[in-house]
């Protein structure tokens, strides 16, 4: 691990603070597409089957 | 062949899910070697120690914010001028991914700031431009939401989208504009005298190339959830009808 000696808060905060925010993002976009996959699906087959 | 083929949706949704594998495997690839080359490889500036590594997050997250709005600049008038859907729905997927990178760019900002500067914040040119397109982000976003019918808030949101563009060029320019504030000027030059030292430079690079794919990624993934979601929603209009 890199010695980051007094100016860790900042490294350490600005790294934990994008890792948080990327993680978050990726799981709501991917999460966002699948319910919208799911939905269009259950209408589709509504549709099909009656 | 012509580009417009790809405002259909049907071939939009084909084309992303073909490409889209491929761009995430290369997404990954990019940022673990950016990030894992600048965090734990390069060394520390002889002046701002190791708060340099915060470099490798900073400049690609606030360059993705600027640019994302100029990308939703472009898919705005495309709708306001020929209405192609797909246009419109570009825009409002990336711009939950640019308003997040604006969020980045600024936090991660604050956090180089204080200990450089002295200070988390100040109304300097760029920083409060910056601000003010993140404000524009939130309010785009809620003018999605807050119009129920689509080709409307299509509509209204590229003109807000135009409006904001003052500021996206303003956050990218402000420090030319007014010579003055606490923020330098561009990280990277073409001129070798003013660029960043190499052994920064190629890391950053990487670190670069990954946020773009990752906003292509995450932008063409929102697409096609905004493509479902509007056929959802047209195909229930047309039962109720």
């Amino acid at each position: 691990m890199p010695e980051l000696g007094k100016y860790a808060v900042a490294v350490y905060g600005s790294y934990i603070s994008t890792l948080v925010l990327m993680a978050a993002l990726v799981v709501f976009v991917v999460w966002r597409n699948a319910k919208a996959r799911r939905t269009l699906e259950q209408i589709e087959g509504v549709k099909k089957h009656g | 062949m012509s580009l417009w083929q790809y405002a259909n949706p049907v071939k939009f949704l084909n084309l992303s899910g073909k490409v889209l594998p491929a761009l995430s495997v290369l997404t990954v690839i990019c940022l673990v070697t950016g990030l894992y080359w600048g965090y734990f490889v390069t060394p520390d500036d002889y002046k701002q120690g190791s708060t340099v590594k915060i470099i490798y997050i900073h400049v690609p997250s606030a360059l993705i914010a600027i640019n994302a709005w100029f990308m939703m600049l472009v898919a705005a008038l495309i709708w306001l001028i020929r209405r192609h859907h797909v246009s419109a729905l570009a825009a409002k997927a990336a711009s939950h991914v640019g308003v997040v990178m604006t969020l980045i760019a600024l936090i991660t900002g604050a956090f180089w700031g204080q200990p450089m500067w002295g200070t988390w914040w100040a109304w300097d040119p760029r920083l409060t431009s910056f601000l003010i397109l993140f404000l524009f982000y939130l309010g785009y976003i809620a003018l999605w939401s807050a119009i129920e019918d689509p080709d409307t808030a299509a509509d209204l949101t590229s003109v807000l989208c135009i409006v904001g563009s003052v500021f996206a060029v303003l956050s990218r320019y402000a420090v030319n504009f007014w010579n003055q504030g606490l923020h330098q000027g561009a990280t990277l030059s073409l001129d070798k005298e003013e660029n960043i030292s190499d052994v920064f430079y190629f890391p950053l690079l990487f670190c670069i190339a990954g946020f773009v794919l990752l906003f292509l990624v995450l932008t063409l993934v929102g697409t096609r959830a905004e493509i479902r979601n509007r056929r959802a929603r047209a195909l229930v209009a047309r039962e109720r009808g």
